[in-house]
């Protein structure tokens, strides 16, 4: 079945390559399918360049663009701190995640010990676990800590996660074994043949790992907005919606927050693109 | 045992005695790499479940003790109209929202698949609202919602001369207002994957279809969404459990009156976040949780069984 997944994405022929206009057609369609995809994107940064004045004008192109709303929305600092936590919080899980989760993947998938079977198990059990139903013991436990609006509050339920380690499973069970034989020959401890020889060989699902991790926590809102009070705390998606909220009817003001709070997963997108897409369809059929 | 730990494994101990201390030195790796993990998932996971269940067999507002009740707060919730509402809510998000979004992926990625020409260009504009942060773009969805001459959909409906929707404000317009919100969100993400199933079938079996003279409508219905199943079952499990834990979206569309109006758009965990966070009823919240676990539960086993055949 791999095999012949693998070539049936290269051999793959136009089906529509007899039919012109139908193909011409069928871009066309899926075109203005992708930019009303997009609009309120557009929408969203074109409102963040106009004055108060001109909102009611809907034209995607401000006739007179300005950048004073984001001097305005940056200005007080708030933003750039909660850009600064997001930024903390979902580097910290991620760190966190490419460690674990592939340190405990490789171990489920390279020892065979006493207790193997039940941990795997024990681990992928939790992914029946929603969030929310643990949101309240978390809430509790994190009083009794003094976990509450912290740092360590936001991150410690995603430190490690069944999914990441399940996906790493899969992927340290396709490194061949006399690698890590060949390695353990050599000398190196275990710890070493982990980080030195089988970590290098699995760094597309690293790579997808990470991306997912870093992204999940950047968007995060619903235990972050449990957890944390205080406007220093909060990160990128509960500052925007204390701030929108604070801003009311000023549109201009609330697009341009928003703007901010996507600019940077667009630039993540932008750049890795073809790992993002890649890693999604990995985690996917994996999955 | 100590000294030997420190000395590099050679060839020459893998025979006869020091069999038995390398695999001992092997265990003790083991359960090394594993302990720091098994104390998060016992301390992070599974009592959390545990206590969430505990929980919701009391009465408890966070100050006082908590107070043993039994299932009360089960019978209390089965007979509140308003915990009926909002699960025919969150329902009705499900019910609605994951056949509509499997369909719009499913055509989008087919037609897309076979696509050249700046491929993608076009799959990263339907991907890109998939990576975006839920709060900021329901926000943006919201201005749009908002009456003439403010929303651009009303404004729009206003000059081309029909009347004016209260997409927010009504009470029958803004749970699908708010879905199509969630709908727009997800959809890059099952296309991709609906892409990534389609390239997984073996072109073979398309060429021997043709050389039978099956039609395109035949290989689609006879080939292509057959082999497809294990990739509809996944998106529509993931879509599903998506939309029963929907809450960003409403939660940021609706702040003036969360869930509102009238509780018309109110999901399940909203109904959760604000007994727990508002009210401060925790064991009540609890047993909502419960509640919501069952449902995921059930929907998680449903798929195991529907794809029972391939394991």
């Amino acid at each position: 079945m791999t095999a012949a997944t693998a070539t049936a994405r290269e051999a793959r022929p136009l089906p529509m390559a007899r039919l012109r206009p139908g193909r011409i057609v069928t871009w066309t369609v899926l075109f203005i399918g992708g930019v009303l995809m997009v609009t309120p994107l557009l929408f969203m940064f074109s409102t963040s360049l106009k004055d108060a004045g001109q909102i009611y004008d809907l034209r995607l192109i401000p006739e007179d663009p300005t950048l004073a709303n984001y001097f305005e929305v940056l200005g007080d600092g708030r933003f750039l701190r909660w850009f600064l936590n997001s930024s903390l919080v979902a580097i910290a899980v991620t760190l966190s995640n490419v460690f674990f989760d592939s340190l405990v993947g490789y171990t489920l998938a390279k020892f065979r010990f006493r207790g193997r079977q039940f941990v795997f198990l024990a681990i992928l059990s939790t992914l029946m676990i929603p969030t929310e139903m643990l949101v309240i013991p978390w809430y509790l436990m994190s009083a009794n800590f003094g976990w509450l609006d912290t740092y360590w509050g936001i991150m410690f339920p995603g430190m490690m996660t069944a999914f990441g380690t399940f996906l790493m499973k899969q992927f340290f069970e396709t490194v061949p074994d006399d690698f890590l034989e060949a390695a353990r020959i050599d000398g190196l401890n275990e710890f070493a043949i982990w980080w030195r020889v089988a970590m290098p060989l699995v760094t597309p699902a690293l790579s997808a790992l990470a991306i997912f991790t870093f992204l999940g926590n950047w968007t995060a809102f619903f235990w972050p907005l449990i957890v944390t009070t205080s406007s220093e705390l909060y990160t990128l998606p509960i500052g925007l919606t204390s701030f929108a909220v604070e801003q009311a009817i000023r549109w201009e003001m609330i697009m341009t927050g928003a703007a901010l709070a996507t600019i940077p997963t667009l630039i993540v997108f932008l750049l890795l693109q073809r790992y993002i897409v890649r890693g999604v369809m990995l985690a996917g059929l994996k999955g | 045992m100590t000294i030997e730990e420190a000395e590099p494994v050679r060839p020459a101990a893998r025979s006869g005695g020091a069999r038995l201390s390398m695999r001992t030195r092997r265990a003790l790796w083991v359960w090394g790499f594993l302990a720091l993990p098994i104390l998060f998932y016992s301390v992070i996971r599974f009592y959390p479940t545990l206590d969430a269940f505990r929980l919701s067999f009391t009465d408890w507002d966070l100050m006082s003790t908590p107070e043993f009740i039994g299932v009360e707060n089960y019978a209390r919730m089965f007979g509140d109209p308003h915990f009926w509402q909002v699960f025919r809510n969150t329902f009705a998000y499900l019910i609605i929202g994951t056949p509509i979004s499997l369909v719009l992926a499913f055509t989008i990625a087919f037609f897309l698949d076979r696509v050249r020409f700046a491929h993608t260009f076009i799959r990263a504009l339907y991907f890109l609202p998939f990576i975006t942060t839920a709060s900021a773009m329901a926000w943006v969805w919201r201005w749009f919602y908002q009456p003439a001459p403010t929303g651009a959909i009303n404004s729009f409906l206003g000059q081309i001369g029909l009347t004016q929707i209260d997409f927010l404000k009504s009470t029958t317009w803004a749970l699908p207002s708010i879905m199509a919100t969630a709908i727009w969100a997800g959809l890059g993400f099952q296309i991709i994957i609906f892409m990534a199933g389609l390239r997984a079938i073996p072109q073979t079996y398309y060429e021997a279809a043709r050389i039978d003279g099956v039609g395109e409508w035949g290989i689609l219905r006879k080939i292509t969404l057959p082999l497809l199943k294990p990739t509809t079952v996944f998106l529509v499990v993931f879509a599903s459990i998506g939309f029963l834990r929907i809450f960003d979206q409403v939660y940021n569309m609706t702040t003036n009156d969360p869930g509102g109006p009238l509780g018309s758009t109110k999901p399940l965990v909203l109904l959760i976040y604000q007994t727990a966070f508002s009210s401060y009823d925790m064991g009540y919240a609890a047993a909502q949780t419960v509640v919501l676990f069952t449902i995921l539960l059930i929907v998680s086993l449903l798929q195991l069984w529907i794809m029972r055949d391939r394991a």
